[in-house]
């Protein structure tokens, strides 16, 4: 059961439902991108599966390796191996982003574990160096007085350090210069392996430029509609999503 | 007293309670025998007497200043306290002589050992008397004078009796009057000249007993060019019956002395705790108080500076948390009376639940005066919505050769800042805990490093504590 599964699962927000029978498996080693037009619900799944309290569940299942992880609090649900990247990340005012990470990574050690600072910042420092972030940034409070840009970055070194079994980027490439992207995807290819599954949440196709995916998923109104390989989003690009509007009224 | 074999633990570091017997004991209520009571048990000289009984007069004849402050006052039954609780008047000066049941008291709240690490002397007061008071060898050859009240004003009148009751007359308010009746415990400090005390002196405040009141009374005299940091810790056991806790604190910083004076009140929230604290600043001298509240049911406290001397600076850093039950009602007041004179205050407070926070603020500058600053930040953090925060500033700033700045900001941890953290593996409770300590932050990096520690340490508790 290595692979995030995610089956008909259904979402309301204040009794309106958003997801239908949504149903999506992303493999442990592989890339997925979900791809859609604004409103069809793509950041309510993230939301919903990292358990934010204001989406309920009314019926479905998420399987992270083989574990319903429905149902259970947001922090153990990321104890469990689900990291989500915000698309509008919090201020923590007065937090640096390196007592930040800290913290989290306190959060996941066991009873008998101590905390190793010497690792911990050897670590920082090489996982900073890859993605070309400035020692300085991690002393600054997480998110406060950030540039688009440095959010995003902030978010993919909190996922470098992390290192979950699966993450989610809320449309990470939103607000990103091209030179900030192309540092975020060489960051999430660096992070690519046998042991992450990612799944890439973005209006354009811009991003899969640079970050390959395995899978491109379409979803339409709370469901996916279309599944295939890069060239589903390359066809998107050159059509725009009318041409999905158009089919699923045919359909319907 | 009744004894019991229980011994009642609860999480709080401060709630617990070894059952204690009393010798010397003043009963229920307050007049004028329960004032000379104390008095004759103290052997005190009969000024001291007179001093107490012209106070008790005051107090009956002043009001609760329910007009302004919290009608919870009225929730006090001065009648059903009992104002004088000891076994003793002699404080020990080796924790073997310290009896028993004081003695595990005071272990358990780790005292002998801070005074082993890092501490130049401590007084360790249990209910209405010192239980041991110790000051580093050095410090006594130095000229330095650590002792308790009634000591202070019989053995050192020379120095004592010129201020006591100058920074902060009896009839300042209801409960400086109050303390000035029944004042017992506390410590009187002097610094000779010159004489820099490297390490802090800690007095530390226990209230063990139901239906008590707790009344020290302080006084710390600084001499020109001398210094000292002087640190205050405080705990009482939970009661379904009101405690009541009612200090004075006078500090006096002669030419260039500087004061530092460092409280963390861990009170439990039966405590009403109602102090007044003052300085007075002579020229070029500094006080500073660092002021942290995070027990008790009411607090009523605006540490203040009288800035008498040209040049002399007042600054008071203040940290308040309340939880469900809790009002904390604090500020600074700054009275600027001489040129060139500099004040600051930074407040800052966190309303967790239904805790209420306020912050009064009163600073004065008159228009004679030329080339005094005051700076006031107070900022309020709400963490949930029913939480709430009043700030009452009162800036009093005449002529033009003056300059001010005030800035005050309320903030709310916002469910989304939660779940954010949460996502990245916190609980709740570290989640709040973290927004806590980032919105304190920058002040505590301004604390000794002991106290940055413990006060940390404590955010922690309540925060991990308020989630249900």
């Amino acid at each position: 059961m290595n692979a995030l599964e995610i089956k008909k699962l259904s979402v309301a927000i204040n009794d309106s439902n958003i997801l239908k029978d949504f149903n999506l498996t992303v493999p442990k080693g592989e890339v997925h991108a979900l791809m859609g037009p604004n409103g069809t619900g793509k950041s309510t799944f993230a939301k919903a599966l990292s358990g934010h309290e204001d989406y309920e569940i009314t019926s479905g299942e998420a399987l992270l390796d083989g574990k319903n992880i429905v149902g259970m609090e947001p922090d153990e649900i990321s104890r469990a191996g689900l990291f989500l990247a915000f698309q509008y990340p919090s201020e923590i005012p007065g937090v640096s982003i390196a007592n930040f990470i800290r913290a989290a990574l306190t959060a996941r050690l066991k009873d008998n574990e101590d905390f190793e600072v010497t690792q911990y910042y050897k670590k920082l420092y090489e996982k900073m160096d890859l993605l070309k972030i400035d020692r300085k940034f991690t002393s600054r409070s997480v998110n406060e007085d950030f540039s688009g840009g440095e959010k995003k970055r902030c978010e993919i070194l909190q996922l470098a350090m992390l290192q979950p079994k699966y993450a989610i980027l809320d449309e990470t490439d939103s607000g990103l210069d091209i030179d900030a992207l192309k540092i975020v995807a060489e960051g999430v290819n660096n992070m690519r392996s046998a042991e992450t599954g990612f799944l890439l949440i973005t209006h354009y196709q811009r991003l899969l430029n640079y970050i390959v995916p395995d899978k491109v998923h379409v979803m339409w109104d709370g469901g996916i509609v279309r599944s295939g390989d890069r060239s589903l989003a390359l066809e998107l690009e050159e059509k725009g999503y009318d041409w999905i509007k158009e089919e699923m009224a045919l359909t319907t | 007293m009744t004894q019991t074999d229980t011994i009642n633990i609860d999480r709080d570091k401060g709630n617990f309670f070894y059952p204690t017997d009393y010798e010397f004991d003043a009963g229920t209520g307050l007049n004028e025998d329960t004032v000379r009571y104390i008095s004759q048990i103290k052997k005190e000289d009969e000024w001291i007497l007179d001093f107490r009984l012209k106070a008790l007069k005051v107090f009956n004849e002043k009001k609760l200043p329910t007009h302004w402050a919290s009608k919870d006052l009225e929730n006090i039954n001065f009648d059903k306290i009992r104002y004088y609780l000891s076994q003793g008047q002699k404080p020990s000066r080796s924790w073997d002589d310290v009896p028993d049941d004081m003695k595990k008291t005071f272990e358990r709240l780790g005292i002998p050992e801070q005074e082993r690490k890092f501490l130049a002397g401590v007084e360790a007061q249990f209910d209405s008397e010192a239980a041991y008071s110790n000051m580093k060898e050095q410090l006594a050859k130095d000229g330095v004078i650590f002792i308790g009240s009634t000591d202070g004003l019989m053995e050192h009148p020379e120095i004592f009796k010129k201020w006591f009751g100058k920074v902060i007359p009896t009839g300042d308010n209801k409960f400086s009057a109050l303390n000035s009746a029944v004042f017992s415990g506390g410590s009187f400090i002097y610094v000779p000249p010159g004489v820099k005390v490297r390490q802090p002196l800690q007095a530390y405040f226990r209230i063990n007993a139901e239906n008590f009141g707790q009344f020290e009374r302080t006084l710390i005299i600084v001499d020109e060019g001398a210094e000292v940091t002087y640190m205050e810790g405080c705990t009482a056991p939970k009661f379904e019956t009101t405690t009541l806790h009612s200090a004075v604190v006078e500090l006096v910083a002669l030419k260039g002395a500087k004061i530092q004076y460092i409280t963390v009140q861990n009170w439990s929230d039966n405590v009403f705790n109602l102090v007044t604290k003052r300085g007075l600043a002579m020229e070029e001298a500094e006080i500073k108080w660092i002021d942290c509240n995070i027990g008790s049911r009411l607090t009523m406290k605006y540490p203040g500076v009288i800035l008498k001397g040209r040049k002399s600076r007042g600054e008071v850093l203040s940290i308040a948390l309340s939880n469900n039950g809790q009002h904390q009602d604090t500020g600074a007041k700054m009275i600027h009376a001489a040129d060139e004179t500099t004040s600051n205050i930074i407040s800052k407070s966190i309303s967790i639940g239904e805790g209420r926070s306020t912050y009064r603020g009163q600073v004065h500058i008159p228009k004679h005066l030329k080339n005094c600053k005051n700076n006031t930040e107070c900022d309020a953090l709400l963490i949930n919505t029913n939480s709430r925060t009043d700030t009452y500033p009162a800036i009093t700033v005449r002529g033009d050769c003056n300059s001010v700045q005030h800035e005050a900001s309320v903030s709310k941890v916002s469910a989304e800042q939660i779940f954010y953290m949460m996502q990245r593996g916190l609980t709740e409770g570290q989640a709040m805990s973290l927004a806590v300590n980032g919105f304190v932050n920058e002040l505590i990096r301004q604390f000794p490093m002991e106290y940055s520690v413990e006060l940390k340490r404590l955010i922690d508790l309540e925060m991990e504590d308020s989630v249900g």
